[in-house]
């Protein structure tokens, strides 16, 4: 028989994870509302294939199947992944990225709890490395577009139909970007011009300002609930923040202001959702603020400067990278051991 | 072409002439093997190894001369301990050695003893008490349970006891992790 | 009043208290047992020696156990009647080993011994110490440290705070709320015994602000009386536990491995405050504790039990429920499961819970660490349980001793938050316990290679002290054959470079080999004084050898 303590709280693994699917449900309404029901689909794709995988592996390790399939833990990931792909990509997509992040990202380093990447973002990183055009069609929302029906985004979905014209194009960051590259020969393009007529939204771009405010009321739900710390949703947004107004005031004319960092592609959802996974992340309350701040640095510097259409996702694998070396170095004080030796001199001086 | 070549064989001279003499100037100075393996053994100075006590088998092994699976007292734990410091390949405990027993102590019937002092001369570790034609006694908590007094008993008066827990050195044993295999 | 509330601990948790039901009744005094089983070894440090034998007869208050040097205190026949056995018997520990016992059968009288006259406020400070220790006091908060030990008057390190600790923050336990009720004038009066022998100014009185009853009680008490201040602590568990106490307190973080001492700080459990009064005010050792009775019993109520009655004749009185599974003693979050219910209560109980599933549910199965930190959350020590756990679990006792496996209090909060039901404690006291034995057998090793080494130098050193003196001896007969005139110089050329052994030759070699066994009688009789006995002269170079003869 186990040893004390015999009193237990009751918040346990599964509810946790129940508690992060619903803090993500404003956000994927609000997502539907906008840009048609295909996001729905992939949330059923990737979660079946999800729990076919983790079933699968379970089985094959040799490993009770009940225990780890309730934990919740697969639609968790399943979730994240589905939200960060573009709605009406093809099935077969949603299920490879979703089978990648359970059998690879997850179970072969040893399951929940050992995983050193983020399997949802470590999966996002192989789809857009290896189909980079599929995962740029994002549907537009707004005056002017079409947003595809349920029986539409079906047959984009499951029918293999790709024809897309018209309904999907550039997010606002992949817009910005593209924009401010300009044309060879042509004067440098000004952000103001190009953020006037991208069809940008107040913020960061029409419907995708709504989805960020979405994710962040269920973020704060999480926050409040204790879910999460606040050390990392905080952290992150505000050196995005940071290092967004420092480029924004060197050179407004060619960067975009802070508040549309702050609110544009994946900005929310990695803030409350992608870096506080416990697993991958750090564990300790200064290592939290490092590796946020890290993911938002990197974020930053990824998107102005890189490639890729969202820097979440790589931002977030590398500072996985360093989290053993980040919770090494961050270890708090123990109790006792902070004040040294100042002892009883201390004490007389202070009273 | 060869200027790369150049390059590359300056870059290697260059780092092995530092990494030499990093070796040289920050050289651990630790302990020497001898000790460290020393350090592992049991220290029962019992001789089933074959030497005549833990340490000349700690310079067998040190010297290559001897397996490090020999010595029954250590056990499987310090087989794997020494395999891990010495790169070895661990091997189990070599049966002609003898087999690992539970840790106990040597006992002397004092009504029967008839005061030899053949056992105080045989205990590698001077853990019996008593003079010539006087009882003697073994002080538990020195002995290291190697054995080496109950043969030369004339009046087989020696035994060995286990040593039991007491609340004191009882463990907390590792709690039990469940480990279960699908149906 | 509350002045320093504000001081605080990090971590916590904030259970439910189950303590109602056990506060509606005073405090009964139980029945005396028939027979009444008093393990010798109740405190920290060295068993006490028994002092009775099988058959003798004992008053209530005699002295049965002494104290096994200082750090040790002594035990007390809690009634009177006749010592039926010394023996090894099942003692309240987690393990369910066996540990020395007095067993004594009452004879019904309950006679208390003829009262030893002893003025404290007139007796020097060691021998008031000494009583104490004799008296059998020890922490009744459940460490059971012997209480002498704390308090050094005249100590380079002078106590300025005094701390009695009636936080009591466990659930289920409120015999400490109960004794501040119904006693807590003793409880003051001990306090300011243990003020003037502490040599400290002030006094707190820590209490969770979930005894309203009993701060009124002590305020009351100490209302009349100089530096006593009650400060009400917010409810937090733990609390009670002296560093947080003292951290709530004052401020001051006492680190693991120092005495709060050196911090002008020292902390006593209320009960033991109680326990000094009387001791050192009626001449009353320690025989008796409040105990809480919890759980699935009918009358769930506070008892003030003799050390040494059976726990099973505790739980009956107070009505045991059919359907409880074990009985757990002390707190929920840091008791134990009794090995069985014959076994009697002592100093450190101060709480048992009939446990049955239905009043603490059975934790579910252990699901992987997420790393999720809730534990590091709730720790009071500062430290990352989820680290430790991965390092206990691994074995890799160094990086957990690192990382500040000793530091923990065992408080049980990280298990408490864990979402995935791990057992954190447990892999703590595993990875504590291992260390512990490595060391004890590190140490054991250590003695027997500087043992075995010590031996190995003087069978060495006899060995050549013998070959001195045959050479000697060979010399002293080759100087005897030499001082022999060349009556016949026809034997031997030079018999001081070959052996001297029986030479050849005949009348030469005869008058050498008398020669020689006369020089070795001359030669014995001069070495006698000097190395008379090898053994002995080894004997006296070996640490803490009993002086045995080798040869």
């Amino acid at each position: 028989m186990s040893g004390a303590p015999y009193l237990h709280r009751a918040r346990s693994v599964p509810v946790i994870m129940l508690w992060v699917l619903a803090a993500l449900l404003p956000g994927i309404v609000v997502h539907a509302g906008f840009f048609g029901p295909g996001i729905l689909m992939q949330l059923v794709v990737s979660s079946l294939a999800a729990l076919v995988a983790e079933s699968a592996v379970l089985a094959l390790r040799g490993q009770r199947l009940a225990p780890a399939l309730s934990d919740g833990s697969a639609l968790v990931t399943a979730f994240l992944l589905a939200l960060c792909l573009p709605p009406l990509s093809p099935w077969w997509l949603t299920a490879l990225g979703s089978v990648f992040a359970i059998v690879v990202a997850k179970h072969l380093y040893g399951g929940l709890g050992q995983n050193p990447f983020n399997p949802a973002m470590a999966a996002y990183a192989m789809l857009i490395v290896a189909f980079p055009a599929l995962m740029s069609q994002w549907p537009l929302a707004g005056e002017g577009h079409q947003v595809a029906g349920f029986g539409e985004s079906w047959r984009l979905v499951f029918g293999g139909e790709r024809a897309l014209d018209g309904i999907t194009g550039a997010t606002p960051l992949d817009a910005l970007r593209t924009g401010m590259r300009g044309l060879p020969g042509a004067a440098p393009p000004q952000i103001s011009t190009v953020m006037a007529g991208s069809g940008l939204g107040v913020i960061a771009g029409v419907g995708w300002e709504w989805v960020a405010a979405a994710y962040a009321l269920g973020g704060l739900l999480l926050v409040a609930l204790r879910v999460i710390s606040w050390h990392v949703p905080t952290t992150f947004l505000v050196v995005l923040a940071l290092i967004s107004a420092l480029f924004w005031m060197v050179d407004p004319a060619s960067h975009a202001p802070p508040w549309f960092h702050v609110v544009a592609g994946g900005s929310m959802l990695g803030a409350f959702f992608v870096a506080t996974d416990p697993v991958s992340g750090a564990s300790t309350p200064r290592g939290k603020c490092l590796f946020a701040a890290g993911i938002a640095v990197l974020t930053y510097l990824i998107r102005v400067f890189g490639a890729f259409p969202d820097g979440i996702a790589f931002a977030t694998l590398i500072m996985n990278l360093c989290v053993p070396i980040i919770d090494r170095t961050t270890q708090p004080p123990i109790f006792g051991h902070k004040q040294g030796p100042a002892r009883r001199g201390l004490r007389q001086g202070d009273r | 072409m060869l200027l790369p070549l150049l390059i590359m064989t300056g870059l290697a001279i260059v780092l092995g002439a530092v990494m030499g003499y990093v070796s040289v100037r920050f050289r651990a100075d630790s302990d020497p093997l001898v000790d460290k393996v020393d350090a592992i053994l049991p220290q029962t100075q019992c001789g089933q190894c074959g030497y005549p006590g833990c340490r000349p088998y700690a310079e067998a092994i040190a010297n290559q001369e001897a397996e490090i699976n020999q010595c029954p007292p250590g056990g499987d734990e310090g087989i794997r301990k020494l395999a891990e410091l010495l790169g070895r390949e661990y091997k189990p405990l070599d049966a002609a050695h003898g087999a690992e027993k539970p840790k106990s102590v040597a006992v002397i019937d004092e009504a029967t003893c008839i005061g030899c002092t053949l056992c105080i001369q045989a205990c590698p570790v001077d853990a019996i008490v008593g003079a010539a034609k006087q009882m003697h006694t073994v002080v538990a908590t020195l002995c290291t349970g190697c054995e080496l007094c109950v043969p030369p008993c004339p009046v087989d008066c020696i035994r060995m006891e286990l040593v039991r827990d007491t609340v004191d050195t009882w463990k907390w044993r590792r709690p039990i992790i469940p480990i279960k295999a699908v149906a | 009043m509350n002045r320093r509330r504000g001081f605080g601990f990090h971590g916590g948790i904030e259970p439910n208290s189950y303590k109602s039901e056990t506060t509606r009744l005073p405090i009964r005094v139980a029945p005396i047992s028939e027979e009444l089983v008093v393990p010798l070894h109740q405190n920290i440090g060295g068993t006490p020696r028994p002092l009775v034998r099988v058959g003798e007869y004992v008053f209530k208050g005699q002295r049965i156990g002494a104290a096994d040097g200082n750090i040790s205190a002594a035990v007390h026949a809690p009634t009177s009647g006749h010592v039926t056995a010394l023996e090894l018997r099942q003692v309240p520990h987690a393990s369910g080993l066996a540990d020395p016992v007095v067993v004594i059968r009452a004879d019904g009288e309950d006679a208390w011994m003829a009262p030893e006259p002893f003025d404290w406020r007139a007796a020097p400070p060691d021998a008031v110490r000494d009583y104490l220790r004799d008296a059998g006091v020890v922490g009744l908060g459940g460490a059971v440290f012997p209480s002498h030990l704390k308090m050094r008057p005249g100590d380079a390190d002078a106590i300025d705070t005094l701390i009695l600790n009636g936080a009591e923050c466990e659930p289920f336990i409120t015999c400490d709320d109960l004794l501040m009720r119904e006693r807590a004038a003793t409880i003051l009066r001990g306090a300011s015994i243990l003020a003037r022998l502490t040599g400290a100014r002030e006094t707190l009185v820590g209490i969770e602000d979930n005894k309203p009853e009993a701060i009124a009680a002590m305020r009351q008490a100490g209302a009349g009386m100089a530096g006593v201040e009650v400060v009400v602590l917010p409810t937090r568990y733990p609390t009670g536990g002296a560093k947080q106490l003292i951290r709530a307190l004052t401020g001051i973080e006492v680190p693991h491995g120092a005495r709060s001492t050196e911090f002008g700080v020292q902390c006593f459990n209320v009960g033991t405050a109680h326990a000094v009064a009387d001791a050192l005010e009626r001449g009353r050792p320690l025989i008796s504790r409040i105990v809480t009775v919890a759980g699935a019993v009918r009358t769930p109520r506070n008892y003030e039990v003799l050390i040494g009655t059976p726990v099973r004749e505790l739980l009956a009185d107070a009505g045991m429920m059919a359907g409880v599974e074990r009985v757990l003693m002390g707190g929920p979050m840091m008791g134990f499961a009794l090995p069985g219910y014959a076994v009697p209560v002592v100093k450190a109980t101060n709480c048992l819970i009939a446990w049955t599933p239905g009043l603490l549910p059975e934790q579910p199965e252990e699901r992987p660490c997420i790393r999720c930190g809730a534990c590091a959350e709730v720790c009071p020590a500062d430290l990352q349980p989820l680290e430790l756990y991965w390092y206990a679990r691994g074995n890799q006792f160094g990086k957990a001793q690192e990382y500040g496996v000793f530091d923990c209090i065992e408080c049980g909060c990280c298990a408490y938050v864990c979402p995935s039901n791990i057992r954190l404690v447990d892999y703590y006291r595993y990875a504590k316990s291992e260390i512990w034995a490595s060391e004890r057998d590190k140490a054991r090793a250590d003695a027997a290679r500087a043992r075995f080494d010590a031996r190995n130098a003087r069978i060495e050193r006899e060995k050549s002290e013998r070959a001195a003196r045959v050479a000697a001896k060979t010399a002293a007969s080759r100087a005897a054959v030499s001082a022999i005139p060349d009556a016949s110089a026809d034997g031997v050329s030079e018999p001081s470079v070959s052996n001297a052994g029986p030479a050849s030759g005949s009348e030469a070699a005869k008058h050498a080999l008398i020669a020689q066994a006369l020089a070795r009688v001359r030669a014995r009789q001069a070495g006698q004084d000097v190395a008379d006995d090898p053994g002995g002269a080894a004997g006296a170079h070996q640490p803490g050898d009993t002086g045995h003869t080798t040869s």
